[in-house]
This record gives structure tokens, C-alpha cells and sequence, in this order.
């Protein structure tokens, strides 16, 4: 009991500790100081467009998955969910050099077309992807074996072609799994701070999301950096909240 | 029009193995034990199910193993209702009977399906989402949604056996007016044997994936060749060899019957024919044995009583003889059959 009671305190009390040592005077001028809006506008656009990428190439790797099954299928999954268990910043090392200006790819894109990724919006949004991805497969991939497949068995004999079967039967069948992955995915790509820091640098308006604006706040600036991470927990509870009958209601 | 299929399909612990034509406007029902195949069957026509063999459709080649041909589902125009109705759960029965006819390009696909619906009946239910319909009306409108389609075979896997009994007797009788109303192929797969018989013209049973008997369902129960038919029909089949006017089962056994002929038979001997006495009776029946009483059973006004001993059967009696035979506490009777109503035929 006691050790159960230590554990949950030490989830409690630094929760606590922000919401009692909130500058909560402070919070209105806070929000309206220019760089803290445009951490939060960038750190909205690259987690949305990091989920729209996660869903666009997320969903067709979930189903290749469910297909496959064997040494391949774990191969697969291995390599699916390894960046749920990398620390974010090896990921973002990884980036680097996968797409930095030496990296592997980067290097053929810059002799190219003289494109860069590090230290862009596009790389910010990229790691957040890396990172945020595997969340919307895993659920994807269960939420498709669950399927019941005679649905689309049954269309099928209606008549009814490859696309049209998995537009109008599949993709709606699985619209509450794809539904709870992108949340998560959304929440994680959020909260992303490693990956991005490493691949995408700390540039205000261009890559500082919120994370990173909280740390980097946390020596000049204590009061905002308290107010930006209120405002992260604020998602992260609402997330719990409206996500509460599919992960906290089940027995 | 008409359904030729010659066809084998491996399937975990067995291999369908089927010879089976249908003629248009023919009811056939594919009536089996669970396991024996009959929805593999079902499946293999449907090409959902890989197989070896040929299948054609009013002359067109659906599955052909020597050149390769394989005309996969949504292209066969065959129409697939499963035992429960697989009514897609995010369409309301509007959509779900349009489905079809959209998907074949129908550009009034709404007001075809409404048509349908409302010869049905259902058309107060049109915009009603699939859980919100009884049992019934499910499997009604997930008959319709196929029957929309104009499919040139028509599957129906148990589609009477997930519902109540109270509304299984409506929704046959509704079957029954959309199969005599459809001009295609019919295929029936149950295993029950009362939806087989008020439903088809022709049964087929299979077991163990093989096809052991068809005919009309007067022929498949006067002469069955299997247990699973035999219990069907109520009545004990006898395995064995025929030697002029007796059958030698299996354990030694004779059986006495007139013209049993030569060579390995069947024969079968109705309950009511089967006599039960305490004492050794004495006279005509050329048939008496000793068994004992191992299990009893109401059936209407009559008992039936499963008597083990060197011929197992199944005799019906009265309850007055329950009691006086003391049948139901493991009595140890005699059993004699008139050998006139042991009837044989050629295995």
C-alpha cells in the first residue's frame, strides 16, 4: 500500500507543483506574448500536418501489415513501432543522417534540386511523424484484425471492385480505430521535443514548437514556460477525457 | 440457365470433393452435419474460396484449374446471404439495399432500392440504420440487398438458423415467394432438415466434404445411406451384407429380412416397427434379440427408447409401456422385429 501510495505521488506531485506554482496573474499577458502565440500556432500546424501524414501513409501500412503474417509480418512490425522504444533523439540523429545535407538521401536532394530538410518547418514536421506514426498503425493494424471480414466479403459479391470495397466498407468499418490512433498520434506528435530539437533546431517561427519554447523559456523566461506546459497538460487531459470510454471505460 | 460445378478445395482436416449441376429455377439444398463442408461449398462458388476443378454458369467458365481462369467474386453475379445478415453497420437499409446496384453502375440506385424495399413491406424502414431492425428484418433486407442485384446464382448459407423460431416460420415463408420469384440458380445450405424440405426441390448431403446422397426429399428419407439422414428421417439404419433372406452386420449379427438380396446393403426399420417385452416372445417375429434401455426420450404422444445390445436401434412406444416395462431405469428387455419390416436396399 505504502509503495503503491509513493508511486501514485510521484505522478501527483509534480502536477501539483505546476498548477499550485502556476503564475495564473501571469497567463493572459503570457498567451498574448508574440513568441509564445507562434510556438503554438507552429507546434498546431506541424503536429496536425505531421498527423495528415501519419494517416495518409499510416493507414496502408497497417493494412500491408494485417496481410502479412510471419517472419515477415514481425520484421514489419519490428521496424513499425521500433521509434515507439528509440529515445527521440537518437531518432532525430537518425534523421540527420538520413536526410541531412552528408545524410543518405539528403545528400542525392541537395546535388539535386539544392533542397535541404535539417532545421526547416518540413524537418520539424518529419520528425514528428517519425516519432508519432507507429501509433496510428498499431491501432489501425488491431482495429483491421478485428474486422469482421465477411463485410467485405459481402460486398464483394454485391459487385463491388477493390476500391470501392475498401472505401465504402473497410475504411468506414474502421473509422473508430483510425479515429483513436490519429488522437494519439496527434497528442504524441504534440508533445515531441527530442527529434525535433535534434533534426529541426530551435527556430523561433520556424521549428520552436511548444516543447522546445517550454525549455528553452525555463532559463529566461520561468513564467511562460509554466503557462505553455498548463496549456500542454490542458490537451493531454482532454485528450484522456474525450478518448475515456475507449481507454478508461474498458474493464 | 444452369450451375455445373466439379470442383475440390483443401480445407483444414478435409477436401471438399463435389460433382453438382443445377438447372435454373431449381431449389437445391445442401444439407449436412456441421464440419462436413457446406459452407466451404458455398464459399468455392462464391470464389472467395481457391479450388481445383471446374465451375461454369449458364456456359460461362468461372474457375477453370487446367487453363487458369479464375473470375474473381465481384465480378461472378452471384448473390451470397449469410446465416446472419452482415447488413453493413454504417449504412442505413437504404444504402445497404443500393449497395449492390451502385457498385454495377445503376444510376437510380435509390429509387430500385426503394422499389424493393417497398414490395417487401420494409419501406418504413428505409432510413432505419441495421441495429436498429429485429432479427427478421435484418435477414429480409439482407435478402432483398441481394436479390437487388439480379444475381445469376443465388448462395444462401443457414439463412433461417441465427433467427427466433417465432419469426424463423415468417421469414421462410417470405423466402419461400422471393426463391419461386427468382429465375436463376438456388442453393440452400442447412442443416436443418425442415428448412431443406419445405424450401428445395432437390437435397444433396454431404459429409465429410463427399456428396453420400440427392434426390428429392421423399427419395433422400425413404432410402437414407447415412446416419446423419437416417436420424433426419427417424428411423435406424443397419449396415451390412445381404445373403438371400437375412443381413450379416458387422459384429455377426443376423438379421433376418424376405429378398434381401446379395452383397453389402442397407437396411432400415422404423421405431414403430421395433417390439419391446420383458419375457421372450414367442411366434412369428423372426427377429429377437436382448438389449437394455439406455435412454428415453418424449416425441409428441409416443416414447422413443434407444435400446443398446448386438442390433442398437431406436423403438417407439407408448408411455403406458415405459412405465410397465420399467424402461426408463435401464431395464434389461427383449427386442423383436418382424423380419417383413426390415426393408434393404443396395449400399
Amino acid at each position: 500500500m505504502l509503495l503503491a501510495a509513493i508511486g501514485l505521488l510521484l505522478f501527483l506531485l509534480p502536477l501539483a507543483g505546476l498548477v499550485v506554482k502556476a503564475p495564473w496573474s501571469q497567463v493572459g499577458p503570457a498567451l498574448g506574448a508574440p513568441e509564445t502565440a507562434s510556438a503554438l500556432g507552429l507546434s498546431l500546424l506541424c503536429s496536425l500536418c505531421a498527423t495528415a501524414a501519419a494517416l495518409v501513409l499510416g493507414i496502408p501500412l497497417a493494412l500491408l501489415l494485417s496481410r502479412t503474417s510471419g517472419t515477415l509480418r514481425r520484421l514489419l512490425r519490428a521496424l513499425t513501432t521500433l521509434p515507439m522504444v528509440l529515445p527521440p533523439v537518437v531518432g532525430g540523429v537518425a534523421l540527420l543522417l538520413a536526410f541531412g545535407r552528408r545524410g543518405l538521401v539528403g545528400s542525392l536532394l541537395y546535388q539535386a534540386f539544392g533542397v535541404q530538410i535539417p532545421f526547416t518547418t518540413t524537418a520539424a514536421v518529419m520528425a514528428e511523424t517519425f516519432v508519432a506514426m507507429p501509433f496510428l498503425v498499431i491501432a489501425v493494424e488491431a482495429g483491421m484484425r478485428s474486422l469482421d471480414h465477411r463485410y467485405e466479403e459481402a460486398a464483394r459479391a454485391l459487385g463491388a471492385s477493390s476500391w470501392t470495397v475498401f472505401s465504402r466498407v473497410t475504411l468506414p468499418l474502421l473509422r473508430p480505430a483510425i479515429f483513436s490512433g490519429a488522437v494519439l498520434c496527434w497528442a504524441r506528435a504534440l508533445g515531441e521535443f527530442g527529434a525535433t530539437i535534434t533534426f529541426a533546431g530551435n527556430f523561433p517561427g520556424r521549428t520552436q514548437t511548444v516543447p522546445i519554447a517550454v525549455y528553452i523559456a525555463l532559463e529566461s523566461n520561468p513564467d511562460s514556460a509554466i503557462v505553455l506546459s498548463l496549456i500542454l497538460l490542458a490537451v493531454s487531459i482532454a485528450v484522456l477525457v474525450g478518448m475515456r470510454d475507449r481507454w478508461l471505460g474498458a474493464p | 440457365m444452369s450451375l455445373e460445378a466439379k470442383l475440390t478445395a483443401e480445407r483444414p482436416g478435409f477436401t471438399l470433393l463435389v460433382d453438382l449441376s443445377i438447372a435454373a429455377g431449381e431449389t437445391v439444398a445442401i444439407l449436412g452435419p456441421n464440419g462436413a463442408g457446406k459452407t466451404t461449398l458455398l464459399r468455392a462458388l462464391a470464389g472467395l474460396v481457391p479450388v481445383k476443378g471446374h465451375v461454369s454458369l449458364d456456359g460461362e467458365v468461372l474457375d477453370d484449374s487446367v487453363t487458369g481462369r479464375h473470375v474473381p467474386t465481384e465480378r461472378r453475379h452471384v448473390g451470397l446471404v449469410f446465416q446472419d445478415h452482415v447488413l453493413f453497420p454504417h449504412l442505413s437499409v437504404l444504402d445497404n439495399v443500393a449497395f449492390g446496384l451502385r457498385a454495377q453502375g445503376e444510376r437510380d440506385a435509390s429509387r430500385v432500392a426503394h422499389g424493393w424495399l417497398d414490395r417487401a413491406g420494409l419501406a418504413d424502414r428505409e432510413q432505419s440504420m441495421p441495429h436498429e431492425l429485429s432479427g427478421g428484418q435484418a435477414q429480409r433486407v439482407a435478402l432483398l440487398r441481394t436479390l437487388a442485384t439480379q444475381p445469376r446464382l443465388l448462395l444462401l448459407d443457414e439463412p433461417l438458423s441465427a433467427l427466433d423460431v417465432t419469426v424463423r416460420a415468417e421469414v421462410r415463408r417470405e423466402l419461400s415467394r422471393q426463391l419461386a420469384d427468382f429465375s436463376g440458380v438456388r442453393l440452400l445450405v442447412t442443416h436443418d432438415p425442415l428448412e431443406a424440405i419445405a424450401l428445395a426441390d432437390r437435397l444433396v448431403v454431404l459429409e465429410h466434404g463427399e456428396v453420400v446422397q440427392e434426390g428429392t426429399p421423399e427419395e433422400v428419407t425413404a432410402h437414407p445411406r447415412s446416419r446423419f439422414v437416417a436420424d433426419l428421417a427417424g428411423v435406424n439404419l443397419l449396415r451390412g451384407t445381404a445373403h438371400g433372406d437375412h443381413v450379416t452386420l458387422a459384429n455377426g449379427t443376423e438379421v433376418a429380412a424376405p429378398e434381401a438380396g446379395q452383397g453389402e446393403v442397407f437396411a432400415v426399420i422404423h421405431p414403430r416397427a421395433v417390439a419391446l417385452y420383458l419375457a421372450r416372445p414367442e411366434g412369428t417375429p423372426r427377429n429377437v434379440w436382448r438389449g437394455r434401455s439406455e435412454d428415453v426420450d418424449l416425441h409428441g404422444e409416443r416414447v422413443r427408447v434407444r435400446i443398446s445390445g448386438p442390433v442398437p436401434l431406436v423403438a417407439e412406444v407408448t408411455p403406458a409401456a415405459v412405465r410397465q416395462l420399467r424402461l426408463d431405469a435401464g431395464a434389461e428387455v427383449w427386442v423383436s422385429v418382424k423380419a417383413t419390416e426390415v426393408s434393404v436396399y443396395p449400399a
